[in-house]
């Protein structure tokens, strides 16, 4: 067996032997099985990687499954610059997160369900990144859905927990629909689902187009969208965003790996993956950046004002992805998926942090009641610190070089990119504002909670801190491989990827580099300091300021509405469609007509058809001497004989 | 007359398989321990397979043929041979009829079996259907004292005889039209003289015989009868064995003897495919002893399968041998959970199994989804095998009629599924587990899910 089946295997044969052995056996051993198969993964994606760095392109099938035609489902493998970078992403994360949950869900009565799950997401993220077609794509796609799924609605018994996990489910069926049909449109028009075919042959689609109700539309354009439908769905982006911060009901580890570092990231690793379609058509490309900015935007504008502390790591979640998008919609992949794994790094850390927080204090999410946290909790208080410091973009640390780079390759990409730089950039200035606010609310000052909050209040211990240390490492460094040419480096990352994602040829100089670069750091210590002067010098200016500008606030605290609005516009009309129209009509009495009185009917035929069968043996004599005649009889009458 | 010595190589694996089985007969008088037979039995059987690839060749003046055709139908005789000898071990001392001649007439049958797969002459063909049939009549009775046991072996031999008696007078016919009873032969003369009223006759009663061998509709009325009387470890032989060897032998005889009648066959079968799929898929939903469920999910089984035989080409064969192959590991291991519980015949005792025995239920629901046909078992890769080969021989629409009747049978074979997992328990299962059956069951779900996940390593 090649080890590069191992990768996905190892934690497929952990989720087995977990949900298999866990509840009699195993038991509280079941993060063994787990991390032990994960690490493996870990080792071998690292070799691999190497492997990939001294210019190996791994391309094969492992097997076909099923073979019809020119449709084939195989299972191959496909790892490239791309996948392997994704390689090391989703099993270092992941590896993290599985440590850190031996601490987390410490004693929690489905335990080895936790373990076996994180397993099986694995597995499934890993064939989503490793697949060579789009059906496997396709499969890992619907897997990791399933999996967050499980997930998000792991403490079942709470039904907030339910309806997020349902939720989840749902929204992203509107993306998977559209996705679905691009994966059809993709065969039926190239005749193939192998990557490799699907990109040497797509050129012969340019100038096709598709008459659709009378418009004719251009058929590249209109794949490229169907599939970013599920991109935006996977990734939450408007208008889909609504299902990631109800995620966040799920144990926080989840949040950690599935809902910042792995499966959000999914259809941003898809759009850079088909960026040979992408490229050919401008009009997804801008719908692509400008989605992804207007996203970015909107969700930090969210951020400012929500109190619960995980709501506003996913909200700069949804935010940081719409960064990812907006970088591919300028054509610049390679910065996208850079930021794609620095960010793996930093916001994992955040979420894991907040666990952490969440650990001492009991559960408690509302940060205008913690406080002073610092001192109790050093550790989760710096590695939350260099997190956030990452994110907000200060030089040096890894989220300033991804940001960096989509900046200014944004600003040299036309018109469309001039606008997008201008609100990403504005986008720097409010994370840096609201990842400080987490600061100075929850870390600063003076506790705010109750006093038994306080009594508890305590470090995490080592197995979870440990992860928080290896992460916050990463947070500084892992943007050292793409320092630009400007600051003297040699921006290694990029020509990384230029075999696979492409490089935007870039003719200004430095001096406007240094400017960009200039204005956003500008923009991250503005964010910074004001969120200085707002939570820990005058604490009382954002009352006033929330009084002041009342419907601004109100209208951001409530998430612009949009739940509400599809409250108003989607689920209510389907309620009453279902209630009073499928359920009393064509549920009530056409579909359980049908449901219920086609097997009804079959049995009652069947109950008759089985008086035939007496037990008699005369009876079974004379069935078989009729069948013979009446056989015997068409025969001859249809010879005409 | 000088008659030259046969050549015995071609033959060697029934030579093998018959010794065998007259050493059984008399080393029952030796050994107490019926363990020891049922070993010789499996030894046998594996010596057999080991030689067969080796044994390629016609003999016998041309009346035997072994050839890869009749090759890979000998395998799935000889596993469904092991199978069922390691699921009966145990079984029919619970049963009390752990006589010695068991497994003697286990392989008798097997034997049988092999014969008609290589028969290239009716006599042949008639001869290895009644050592066949004949110790099969006997297994289903062979709880003496258990009245509903005595009783299927009654049916199925007085039924038996009858299509016996059927399949004689079509080979008379023949015989009579042709003066030969050589496959090949016959063919070539019947090309010369063309259609007969005769000869259609001749084809309809021969087909008849072994449609009843199949267990298709309406010569299927003695499959649940005996099912149900039948130690479970012999429904499960008999669901699998003399059934492909039924069809080993209409793919042979049809294909070739009555080439030049194929649209009139082709349009008999047809016919009997639909009222097989219906009569079997229709007549399982009202069950509730599972053994009498699996004998109509047979008969339905037995109704795609001859899907295979009317598509007409040598994709729709493979297909159909291909199905038969699978056919033997899915329905066997599922007898094998039936045989495991102790109380396990009731659709009822299927109850909260989950809860109670997770793994047996976890196993049974990959059973009972392959029978279904529902990916990734091994039971989903035939039906897509088998309808895409009907497909392209153009028989679109009969393909759509079965996956109906396939989307019915969902419903039985499910409803076992949602017993055990969404039922609550009435009484604890208690199981009989052996090292053989935990053996056979270990082979059956391995084979139904390596097939399901990695069909090309077998098939092909």
């Amino acid at each position: 067996m090649d080890k590069y089946l191992l990768i996905p295997l190892l934690p497929l044969i952990a989720f087995t032997i977990n949900i298999v052995f866990g509840k009699g056996i195993i038991k509280e051993k079941a993060h063994w099985v787990s991390i032990l198969a994960v690490l493996g993964s870990f080792v071998i994606s690292a070799s691999t990687f190497t492997e990939v760095l001294n210019g190996k392109i791994i391309n094969y099938d492992v097997y076909n499954w099923i073979v019809s035609g020119n449709f084939r489902v195989t299972i191959g493998f496909l790892i490239d610059q791309l996948t392997a970078i994704m390689l090391i992403v989703v099993t270092s994360v992941s590896l993290l997160v599985h440590i850190y949950s031996v601490g987390y869900m410490h004693g929690d009565k489905g335990y080895y369900r936790f373990f076996a799950y994180l397993s099986l997401f694995t597995f499934s993220m890993l064939m989503l990144v490793m697949g060579n077609n789009l059906l496997q794509l396709y499969f890992g796609w619907e897997a990791v859905g399933l999996c967050s799924y499980f997930l998000i609605g792991f403490w079942y018994e709470k039904k907030s927990a339910a309806d997020a996990g349902k939720k989840a489910f749902i929204v992203n069926r509107f993306g998977d629909f559209g996705f679905g049909l691009g994966v059809i449109m993709i065969f039926l028009m190239l005749g193939t689902v192998h990557y490799s075919d699907i990109f040497s042959k797509v050129g012969t689609l340019t100038g096709q187009t598709i008459n659709i109700l009378g418009y004719n539309v251009d058929l590249i354009t209109l794949i490229a969208l169907l599939l970013f439908c599920g991109a935006v769905g996977k990734s939450a982006q408007i208008p889909l965003h609504v299902w990631l911060p109800d995620a966040m009901e799920g144990p926080t580890p989840v949040s950690a790996l599935i809902h910042a570092a792995t499966m959000v990231t999914a259809g941003v690793f898809m759009v850079a993956r088909f960026n040979p379609l992408f490229s050919l058509s401008e009009v997804a490309m801008n719908v692509v950046a400008l989605t992804g900015a207007i996203t970015s935007l909107f969700a930090a504008t969210i951020a400012l004002v929500q109190n619960d502390i995980k709501r506003i790591v996913a909200y700069s979640t949804v935010s940081q992805l719409g960064y990812m998008f907006l970088a591919c919609g300028v054509g610049a992949y390679g910065a996208g998926i850079f930021h794609l794994y620095t960010h793996a790094y930093f916001k994992a850390l955040l979420f894991l942090g907040a666990g952490s927080v969440m650990h001492a204090m009991a559960g408690e999410l509302d940060v205008q009641k913690m406080g002073g946290l610092k001192k109790h909790m050093p550790i989760t208080y710096i590695t939350f610190l260099i997190a956030s410091l990452s994110i907000a973009g200060i030089p040096g640390l890894a989220g300033f070089f991804s940001k960096d780079e989509i900046l200014w390759l944004a600003y040299n990409h036309g018109m469309v990119g001039k606008i997008v730089w201008a609100m990403g950039t504005v986008v720097a200035a409010l994370t840096a504002f609201y990842s400080f606010r987490i600061i100075f609310l929850a870390f600063h000052g003076k506790f705010r909670g109750t006093h038994e909050q306080e009594h508890h209040l305590h470090e995490s211990p080592k197995v979870m801190t440990i992860p928080l240390i290896i992460l916050a490492i990463g947070a500084i460094s892992a943007g050292w491989f793409g320092i630009p040419a400007a600051l003297g480096g040699s921006n290694a990352i990029a020509h990384f990827f230029e075999p696979v994602l492409g490089h935007p040829h870039v003719t200004a100089g430095h001096e406007e580099e240094f400017m960009v670069m200039g204005i956003s750091i500008a923009a991250a210590i503005g964010g910074i300091f004001i969120s200085w002067i707002f939570y820990s010098l005058k604490p009382e200016m954002p009352k006033n300021l929330a009084k002041k500008f009342k419907r601004i606030y109100i209208t951001l605290w409530n998430k612009y509405y949009v739940d509400e609005l599809y409250d108003f516009i989607i689920v209510r009309p389907m309620k009453w469609l279902a209630n009073s129209i499928l359920v009393a009509v064509t549920d009530g009495k056409i579909i359980e007509g049908i449901v219920n009185g086609v097997p009804q009917a079959i049995r009652n035929f069947s109950e008759r058809l089985r008086k035939l069968q007496t037990g008699q043996l005369q009876h079974y004599g004379l069935g078989m001497a009729l069948g013979l005649f009446v056989i015997l009889a068409l025969v001859l009458i249809a010879a005409g004989r | 007359m000088n008659i030259p010595f046969p050549d015995l190589r071609p033959v060697t694996p029934e030579i093998i398989m018959t010794l065998s089985a007259t050493a059984l007969l008399i080393l029952e008088l030796i050994f107490k321990n019926k363990g020891v037979l049922a070993f010789i039995g499996i030894l046998a059987a594996a010596a057999v397979m080991y030689i067969m690839p080796a044994s390629m060749g016609e003999t016998f003046g041309g009346m035997f043929i072994s050839d890869s055709y009749s090759i890979f139908f000998k395998f799935i005789f000889i596993i469904n041979l092991i199978l069922t000898i390691l699921i009966s071990l145990r079984y029919i001392q619970r049963q009390k009829a752990e006589y010695g001649e068991y497994y003697s007439l286990l392989l008798f049958a097997t034997a049988g079996m092999m014969l008609m797969a290589s028969a290239k002459d009716l006599i042949i063909l008639y001869l290895g259907l009644e050592l066949m049939a004949l110790s099969t009549y006997i297994l289903a009775g062979i709880k003496r004292h258990d009245v509903k046991s005595n009783e299927a072996a009654i049916k199925y031999f007085l039924l038996g005889g009858f299509s016996s008696a059927l399949l004689l007078y079509g080979i008379s016919l023949l015989y009579g039209m042709t003066t030969t009873t050589d496959i090949y032969k016959i063919a070539e003369h019947l090309k010369a003289t063309g259609v007969t009223t005769t000869l259609l006759l001749s084809m309809i009663l021969i087909a008849v015989a072994f449609l009843f061998k199949i267990a298709a509709a309406p010569f299927h009325m003695w499959a649940p009868d005996v099912y149900e009387g039948a130690p479970t470890s012999i429904t499960a032989f008999m669901s699998v064995g003399p059934k492909a060897a039924g069809f080993a032998v209409i793919g042979r005889v049809f294909y070739t003897a009555f080439q030049n009648i194929q649209t009139d066959w082709t349009t008999i079968l047809i016919g009997i495919a639909i009222l097989t799929m219906a009569v079997g898929n229709i007549l399982a939903i009202v069950q509730t002893n599972i053994k009498r469920m699996l004998a109509y999910s047979s008969i339905a089984h037995a109704g795609y399968i001859l899907l295979g035989i009317i598509a007409g080409t040598t994709e729709g064969l493979n297909a159909m041998m291909t199905y038969l192959f699978i056919y033997a590991f899915m329905n066997i291991g599922a007898f094998a959970i039936v045989i495991i519980l102790d109380r396990g015949e009731e659709l009822s005792d299927y109850e909260g199994l989950a809860k109670n025995r997770p793994l047996v239920a976890a196993l049974m629901l990959v059973f009972m989804f392959s029978l279904t046909g529902i990916p990734p078992t091994a039971g989903f890769i035939a039906k897509f095998n088998l309808f895409t080969a009907v497909i392209k021989a153009g028989y679109t629409w009969l393909v759509i009629i079965a996956v109906m009747f396939s989307a019915i049978s969902a419903y039985y074979y499910l409803r076992v599924v949602m017993n055990m997992y969404m039922k609550e328990m009435k009484q604890e299962a208690a199981i009989h587990l052996s090292p053989s059956l935990s053996l056979a069951i270990l082979i059956t779900v391995l084979m139904v899910l390596i097939i399901g996940i990695m069909p090309s390593m077998v098939i092909g």
